[in-house]
């Protein structure tokens, strides 16, 4: 993916853990399984991943307003994504970031990237994400360009 | 940009207000802040999505607010529920689920919102008309508010609703304004037979296309020959907000901000444009099934909730005949319209085919169904778009003559003449 990506940030904060990232954007409700943090949307590519824990890649949330709800009963479980990345500023992404943030202090850091950015983006990178909204993959094993 | 705060927005956030209108105006100016909105706007209703009840955290943060005295400041309607308040216990509800969705619901309406317990909304005394600035939850009703009788809503999440209620506040973004309510995307109807344009089911498919192309762009569909009716435009609206994260369609010659192509696109050229084939629908209706010919369990219907307009269409459909006695059939509606159709005779032939309502809520928000209900069918796109994720089922997609058929035979038995000519 590159080393280094600038996202703007829409929800501030850091965060690290490896890209889980789909083209296809993403209900909660009925896509997400806040009990277990899987993706359970059978007709998305990303069905039966465990996104919790993880720097969650959609291009921005589809489909039911219950998004939201469903995410911040992710939060309250410690089921989340490590952290959202999406192609715009998705308002039930930082809706729930923001409501997470007022009831547990936990907000989920949430970047908007440019689309030739977020296509670089591949699952499995292990990411650090800053509070400036520079996303860094970490060293791996495998040699890195210099 | 910054955001302008008027003298009462800062009185509401400063607490003047109260702690409960402190809190949702903070959550309301935060939102205006990630939008880059420069000015809050009045609104005159709300639809609250948040009613639905999916675990502890949404019913800590109704209950905080309705502890710290939250009260809405418009007039206010409530979307479905987790239960059906008078008869969960005739499902597969467990008690403590009940319970815990029961508190969620009196958190809400003891902030003043009206029980109307609904996903639709428009179908209720409190419609909103053409222009009326308003804040609405729940994916369907957002489509429908701002598509077929142009009123103006944002796309607006769980939580984001009830906070906007209580400061009858807006950030002023979005399709509030009217130069963000252009269509973008051009989808042209080429070769659909009249025939199928007319049929109930054709707008459910249409709608799952139109979601799953336009995702969060304004399309405009050209060339409809059939003049839908207000079912018809709720049925594609629902299932376009299922598949894509569509708040707003234009039907040209059909929706109130299309008189016409080039009103549609306020007089700008459409990012997009694309044919529409009689092949890509047929596709497109594959998709909503995901189930064979097998067994059937159960066949639900009303999803956005049955109208008035459907138990009357229903209601013939019935007669003289019965469900298979291993088939449920269910109609989802609100208890307004429940009561209506009783009132007006539609609900007798239901009962004695064997089918049955449940109101106040629906099958994907209820933890009501018995385990070993695992195939189903329906006429709703919603419902079969999110059926498989949320109950681990399996669904098949069918008109409501397919349903009704199906129900007797007790096994799926769908009418493909008009999808094969």
């Amino acid at each position: 993916m590159g080393n280094v990506i600038r996202g703007r940030v829409i929800i501030r904060g850091r965060a690290k853990g490896e890209v889980l990232v789909s083209r296809e954007p993403l209900s909660f409700w009925g896509g997400y399984d806040y009990r277990t943090g899987e993706i359970i949307d059978r007709r998305h590519p990303l069905s039966g991943h465990i996104a919790s824990g993880r720097v969650l890649a959609v291009p921005f949330a589809r489909g039911s307003s219950t998004t939201t709800a469903v995410l911040l009963e992710a939060v309250r479980a410690g089921t989340a994504p490590a952290a959202i990345l999406t192609t715009s500023a998705d308002s039930f992404f930082a809706l729930a970031s923001i409501v997470a943030d007022e009831m547990y202090a936990k907000p989920i850091p949430l970047l908007a990237l440019e689309p030739g950015d977020f296509a670089r983006l591949r699952t499995g990178a292990r990411v650090r994400i800053h509070e400036d909204g520079t996303i860094v993959e970490e060293e791996t094993s495998t040699a890195n360009e210099t | 940009m910054a955001l302008k705060l008027s003298r009462s927005d800062d009185a509401l956030l400063t607490g003047k207000h109260g702690p409960a209108a402190q809190r949702a105006m903070s959550i309301v100016t935060r939102m205006a802040e990630v939008h880059g909105a420069s000015d809050l706007m009045d609104i005159t209703g709300a639809h609250i999505d948040s009613t639905i009840y999916i675990g502890e955290a949404g019913l800590e943060f109704a209950e905080r607010l309705a502890s710290l005295g939250a009260q809405v400041a418009v007039p206010t309607t409530l979307n479905v529920s987790g239960l059906d308040e008078h008869h969960w216990q005739e499902w597969a509800v467990p008690a403590d689920w009940a319970h815990k969705a029961h508190r969620q619901m009196i958190a809400y309406q003891s902030m003043g919102c009206l029980p109307t317990w609904t996903c639709a909304p428009y179908q209720t005394e409190m419609r909103p008309s053409f222009g009326q600035q308003i804040a609405w939850g729940e994916s369907n009703a957002i489509v429908f508010a701002n598509s077929v009788l142009g009123a103006r809503t944002e796309r607006y999440p769980d939580l984001l609703d009830i906070c906007c209620a209580i400061t009858g506040r807006v950030p002023a973004v979005g399709l509030h304004l009217t130069e963000n309510r252009a269509g973008e995307i051009l989808m042209r109807l080429v070769d659909v037979p009249p025939a199928l344009q007319k049929d109930d089911s054709f707008y459910p498919v249409l709608g799952h296309l139109v979601g799953k192309i336009a995702q969060d762009r304004i399309p405009v569909i050209d060339g409809l020959a059939a003049q839908p009716s207000e079912d018809q435009l709720k049925a594609l609206g629902a299932a376009a907000s299922s598949s894509g994260a569509v708040a707003l369609f234009h039907l040209v010659g059909v929706t109130p901000e299309a008189p016409t192509l080039e009103a549609a696109f306020q007089h700008r050229a459409p990012k997009r444009e694309i044919d529409v084939t009689l092949d890509d629908l047929r596709q497109a209706r594959r998709e909503l099934t995901t189930a064979g010919g097998e067994q059937l369990h159960m066949v639900v219907l009303g999803s956005p909730h049955f109208s008035l307009a459907e138990f009357k269409r229903l209601a013939p459909l019935l007669i003289g005949k019965r469900a298979h006695p291993d088939v449920r059939f269910l109609v989802t509606s609100s208890r307004a319209m429940a009561l209506l159709a009783r009132q007006y005779g539609y609900l007798q032939a239901l009962e004695v085919f064997g089918g049955r309502v449940t109101v106040d809520t629906c099958i994907l928000a209820s933890p009501m169904l018995p385990p070993e209900v695992k195939l189903l069918m329906t006429n709703s796109a919603k419902y079969a778009y999110y059926i498989p994720g949320l109950l681990g089922a399996r669904v098949t997609f069918g008109s409501l003559e397919d349903c009704v058929r199906s129900a007797v035979a007790g096994r799926v038995v769908r009418d493909e003449s008009l999808w094969e000519m």
